[in-house]
């Protein structure tokens, strides 16, 4: 909402407050803004000249020479202008002016043709091309009205003056209005509002022969009022209406439309104006549309309706969708004679859904939408009527049509200011309060430790003793409310899980994986990428109905395909190596249609490529992860059908019975897919079971007393033995004395037949009593070997 | 004999001058003091001495070995030392060329600012609360006294999965389920991802991340909702930050407000962060409004609180520096290696 300051001052007397001032105080007290500009910026000697003569140019087609009044003397100008005539109002830029946009005029010649100065467009002057009327804006500023010849324009003009952009919230649509806005800051410096005198001087003969009215829909149009103006005169309106209008962010069209517009933002209720000679047996009806009946709107645009829509009709046809748009056919234009001026209160959630529906939003629309006070109908096209007459624009028919069902009356709250202060924290007497309600227009009522608060219709946000709290509250100040902390006392912690999840990142930052952060939802394509079957539970999903597209349309039933995603475009980016991890949910429905909350379950994917990098750094980095979370024990089976990973070099990490997860390397397809050229390696762990065998708390173990006796032991097996069978065997066969075993070699080649491979390990042996004898550590470990031969068919090396 | 033993003497002490390594030490201690040793060898013929000459000659024979001893542990002790300087001067490296300790991982910056912000509230007594991210119209709009027609409730603003289940656009609900499951006293934070259906560009995406905070108690005041978010942003952003209240209005609050901190790059003189006004708009917040309260099975007449609520994702593109949003959920391993 624009509001120029010279506007407001017409209501609230702020000649002394400083603009930065009431800028700030109304911020302040509610009204948020964006922004104080000035209307032109630092412009001098622009002045007010009077076109007396044009002569034409003696070496140029296209340019003429106007002679111009500018007050103690005639100056000739040299311009390529078409839209002036003489006798023109215009502004002009003297020599040794500067323009707002930074042009300085300096005398010259065009075409050997002396210039003394410029004429300035209303661009030029400063103003945005969407806000300038179309007959200027490939021309001059003409100014219509009567000036003082070489008067600053500044001055003449009203241009000095600042435009304040406020932001309103949606609860007060009262505020989008020069009144609205004159009220509160009324109530913001305790000044009173001067509202407009609005009176008719001349009303002839009587509006019942114009025009009748039926509304037929009361449910949908609480109040329909009108009058009747003829002898319209169709014009361009006088300059201060003009820039009044281009201030405050609306191109001026017409002096019918203008006016319209004017009292659309001094009120904030939408006008609309019909060429009653258009209109079938001068009748108007506002009803429900016919399903399927047609209007062709003010845009041009044939719009096809249904019974839900609400339209003014006259006797055979809608001429105008109520409270959105006109319609084309009674538009009024230069030819009109006779014009129906109509103010209404349209119902909210109506105009709000037909304009949804036809896909049509509009300054009115989006007024009647916010809500409108009835009760300010008639004030409206009272005030049009006035400026019209005031205009000489027309002649205005005597009476006014007003329909008004269920009449909105102002009502209560009974408000408890004990109540309030105990809210605000504040010691505000019962008068204090009663004060501050009153600088909003509200009235007040005591009733013992009570007060009644009657409020105005324009205030239909305020219903409850809450609403009054905020009232007291952002008029008193917020600022000036005392900082307090909260009595009481409550103990602060994170819970288990989330201490957990926080150990996780620190665990995995100190073993070198970077923490990533991806959207929750993806492209079901993903896990194509991924290598995941048709009928995979992976692709039980749930889909958003309104995606922002394809690519976000599926909550992710996997971290993997981000995770690749996040290493390709890193890899792309030739980062030579990325450790990543990213915590974060899987999104699983219960049901397909998804008809309840589906189960998020928290998932843990590391993810890795380098040079440096393998299989067994990122099953090391795991391993380290999960033994600092007391997850010791864990087994890692060979997974060779899984579709996403090599199937020689994957395994499900197992813990007791369960299966935490997957980790290995990536399929080649799916590396492709990524468009990589080197391995990665990818860890998929469910978090949600991670927490439930976590366990953080240790008891100490003595450390050894006794010296231990290391032994090697190279082997050679069958390729296909695994480690984890040759380990087993070695630690079933070590009894206690065996503190550790760590493979440390695997060899194949040389003296090694095909087939097979050497493994050599480092075995440990202690006691925990006394110090073991050779003898003893030689019995076991000549048991260990017999039982790799027995069973493995190894032999030692 | 007496000849003979400084002779040795003589001889001993000639061979460690000329000594330059441990070893040649270690060999003439061997030649001379050694089982077989030259001196070992002379005195045993002590045995042949006369009974006077033994004590006179043992004791010169003692005098002897300890002077050989002695010369011999002063040259070792100066060939080491040698030895160490020529080791030392041998092994100098270029100390100027890099580490190759593999670097530690870095957080994702909204999670180290998320870590700031929930350690100050947990210090203030706050609990962290979780919810959904995928949620009910009914704790994301309903029961937060939204307007069945808000415009924030449209297909255009919030992500559907159907007409009752949706991507929540704030972690209100959570505080709705909180309230409906907890007895006041209650203070809570909640973090989250949030989803609003904004194309991505450099100050929009899709998914961001919000804190919210909430306090219900006997006796909770609009006051102690100032101190709280004061004190917060002291400690977030510094001891001089300043913060202003401004009235405002959202459909779960009231009185509601937004707050504007002193901004913390120029101190409040005004700058390109704060676009010359000195403040940053940081937060929104209010007292619960009492339609939220009843809806949580809570008597507005008897308890009354405060909330609060802040993007996660502005606050740490603000304090960093950080210009363009995309940036977070890429996750390119340069950027994230800056925090």
């Amino acid at each position: 909402m624009l509001v120029p300051v010279s506007w407001l001052k017409d209501y609230v007397d702020i000649d002394n407050i400083p603009v930065e001032e009431l800028n700030e105080k109304l911020i302040l007290s509610g009204s948020n803004t964006e922004g104080v500009v000035k209307v032109i910026e630092e412009a001098k000697k622009i002045v007010i000249g009077k076109i007396i003569e044009i002569k034409k140019h003696p070496n140029a087609d296209k340019l003429i020479i106007p002679m111009v009044d500018i007050g103690d003397e005639i100056i000739q100008i040299v311009t390529g202008a078409e839209n002036i005539k003489v006798g023109d109002y215009v502004p002009v830029a003297l020599v040794g002016s500067r323009l707002p946009r930074g042009i300085k005029i300096k005398r010259g010649k065009l075409r050997g043709e002396v210039s003394n100065g410029m004429l300035c467009s209303a661009e030029e002057l400063g103003f945005n091309d969407n806000v300038i009327p179309k007959e200027m804006r490939d021309g001059i500023l003409i100014l219509k009205g009567e000036y003082t010849l070489g008067m600053e324009i500044q001055e003449a003009l009203e241009l000095n003056d600042y435009v304040i952009e406020f932001e309103i919230t949606p609860n007060r649509p009262d505020c989008l209005s020069m009144i609205g806005m004159a009220r509160e800051t009324s109530a913001t410096f305790n000044l009173s509002v001067n509202y407009p005198q609005i009176s008719l001087k001349n009303e002839t003969e009587n509006i019942k022969d114009y025009v009748s009215i039926e509304v037929k829909d009361f449910d949908l149009c609480r109040r329909y009022a009108g009058r009747v103006v003829k002898d319209i005169k169709i014009e361009q309106s006088p300059s201060w209406l003009q820039l009044r209008l281009m201030k405050a962010g609306v191109r001026p069209i017409n002096n019918i439309v203008d006016i319209t517009n004017y009292v659309m933002l001094e009120y904030g209720q939408p006008l609309h104006a019909f060429d009653l000679d258009k209109l079938e047996e001068k009748k108007i009806i506002v009803r429900r549309a016919a399903e399927d009946e047609k209007i062709i709107t003010l845009d041009g645009v044939e719009r096809k309706l249904d019974k839900e829509v609400l339209v003014i009709a006259d006797a055979q046809k809608p001429v105008a969708l109520a409270g959105i748009m006109g319609g084309q056919d009674s538009e009024i234009s230069d030819n009109t004679k006779t014009i129906f001026l109509e103010s209404a209160n349209f119902n909210r959630k109506n105009v709000r859904t037909s304009s949804r529906k036809l896909g049509l939003r509009t300054e009115a629309s989006s007024r009647f939408e916010k809500g409108i006070d009835p009760n300010i109908v008639e004030i409206a096209v009272d005030r049009a009527c006035q400026l019209i007459e005031e205009l000489g624009a027309g002649k205005i028919i005597k009476d006014k049509i007003d329909i008004y069902k269920d009449e909105l009356k102002e009502w209560t709250i009974k408000v408890r200011p004990n109540r309030i202060n105990r809210l605000l924290g504040t010691k505000l007497s019962i008068d204090e309060i009663s004060d501050i309600l009153k600088r909003l227009e509200l009235l007040v009522e005591r009733q013992g430790e009570e007060l009644l608060v009657i409020i105005p219709t324009f205030r239909q946000d305020l219903v409850k003793e809450i609403d009054i709290v905020e009232e007291v509250a952002r008029i008193y100040g917020y600022n000036v409310i005392e900082s307090t902390l909260p009595k009481g006392s409550t103990w602060g912690a994170k819970t288990n899980a989330q201490e957990v999840e926080d150990y996780t990142k620190d665990i995995l930052n100190a073993l070198g994986f970077n923490e990533i952060t991806t959207y929750s939802f993806v492209s079901p394509k993903s896990l194509n990428l991924i290598n995941i079957p048709e009928d995979s539970f992976l692709r039980r999903s749930v889909e958003l109905i309104n995606p922002l597209g394809e690519e976000y349309s599926m909550m992710r039933t996997s971290l993997v395909p981000n995770m690749m995603d996040v290493l390709s475009t890193n890899y792309k980016r030739k980062v030579p190596e990325a450790l990543a991890f990213e915590l974060g949910n899987i999104f699983i429905p219960h049901n397909i249609p998804v008809n309840s909350l589906p189960i998020e379950k928290k998932m843990l994917t590391l993810g890795m490529y380098g040079d440096k990098v393998d299989f067994f750094s990122l099953k090391g980095a795991v391993c380290e992860f999960l033994n600092r979370l007391g997850i010791k024990d864990l087994g890692f089976e060979p997974e060779k059908n899984h579709p996403s990973f090599h199937p020689g070099r994957c395994a499900s990490i197992v813990y007791g019975n369960h299966i935490l997860g997957t980790l290995g390397e990536i399929y080649p397809d799916v590396l492709e897919n990524y468009g990589f050229d080197s391995r990665v390696y990818i860890a998929d762990i469910d978090f949600n079971i991670l927490l439930q065998i976590t366990r953080l708390d240790r008891i100490y173990k003595p450390l050894p007393k006794y010296p231990a006796i290391f032994r090697d032991m190279a082997i050679i097996v069958d390729e296909e033995i695994y480690n984890k069978e040759i380990e087993a065997i070695i630690l079933e066969n070590g009894g206690s004395i065996l503190e550790s075993c760590t493979l440390f070699d695997i060899y194949r080649g040389q003296q090694i037949s095909k087939g097979q491979k050497s493994m050599a390990y480092a075995l440990t042996f202690r006691a925990q009593d006394r110090t073991l004898t050779d003898e003893e550590v030689n019995k076991v470990f000549d048991n260990i070997l017999k039982q790799l031969r027995d069973k493995l068919n190894a032999e030692l090396r | 004999m007496k000849e003979q033993l400084l002779q040795i003497l003589e001889k001993v002490k000639n061979d460690i001058a000329a000594a330059e390594a441990l070893n040649q030490l270690e060999q003439i201690r061997v030649k001379y003091l050694g089982k077989k040793g030259e001196l070992t060898l002379l005195l045993r013929e002590m045995g042949k001495l006369s009974k006077e000459m033994r004590p006179i000659i043992g004791k010169l024979a003692n005098e002897v070995r300890d002077s050989i001893e002695k010369t011999l542990e002063e040259s070792k002790a100066k060939i080491k030392e040698k030895e160490k300087k020529a080791r030392l001067e041998r092994e100098v490296i270029d100390v100027t060329i890099s580490g190759n300790y593999r670097k530690i991982g870095h957080k994702h910056p909204l999670t180290q600012v998320l870590d700031e912000i929930k350690s100050i509230f947990i210090g203030m007594g706050y609990k962290i609360a979780e919810g959904p991210e995928v949620e009910t119209v009914y704790y994301n709009f309903d029961a937060l006294n939204a307007p069945k027609d808000h415009p924030s409730r449209d297909l255009s603003d919030t992500f559907y999965i159907n007409k009752n289940i949706l991507l929540r656009t704030q972690t209100s609900p959570v505080q709705v389920r909180t309230m409906q499951k907890a007895k006041p006293p209650i203070r809570i934070i909640s973090p989250g991802r949030c989803f609003r259906s904004d194309e991505i560009d450099a100050t929009h995406s899709p998914m961001f991340h919000q804190v919210e905070g909430l306090v219900v108690d006997e006796n909770i005041t609009f006051g102690d909702l100032k101190g709280t978010l004061d004190a917060f942003a002291k400690r977030l952003f510094g001891i001089n930050t300043k913060t202003k209240f401004r009235p405002h209005y959202f459909p779960f609050t009231e009185p509601s407000g937004e707050v504007d901190v002193s901004c913390f790059k120029c101190g409040g003189n005004g700058c390109r962060m704060c676009k010359g006004s000195g403040w940053i708009e940081i937060l929104g917040c209010g007292m619960v409004h009492p339609n939220v309260l009843k809806e949580c099975g809570i008597d507005p007449e008897v308890y009354s609180g405060f909330a609060f609520g802040m993007g996660l994702d502005r606050i740490t593109m603000l304090k960093y520096e950080i210009e363009d949003i995309r940036l977070f959920f890429e996750n390119d391993m340069r950027f994230i290696d800056q925090f």
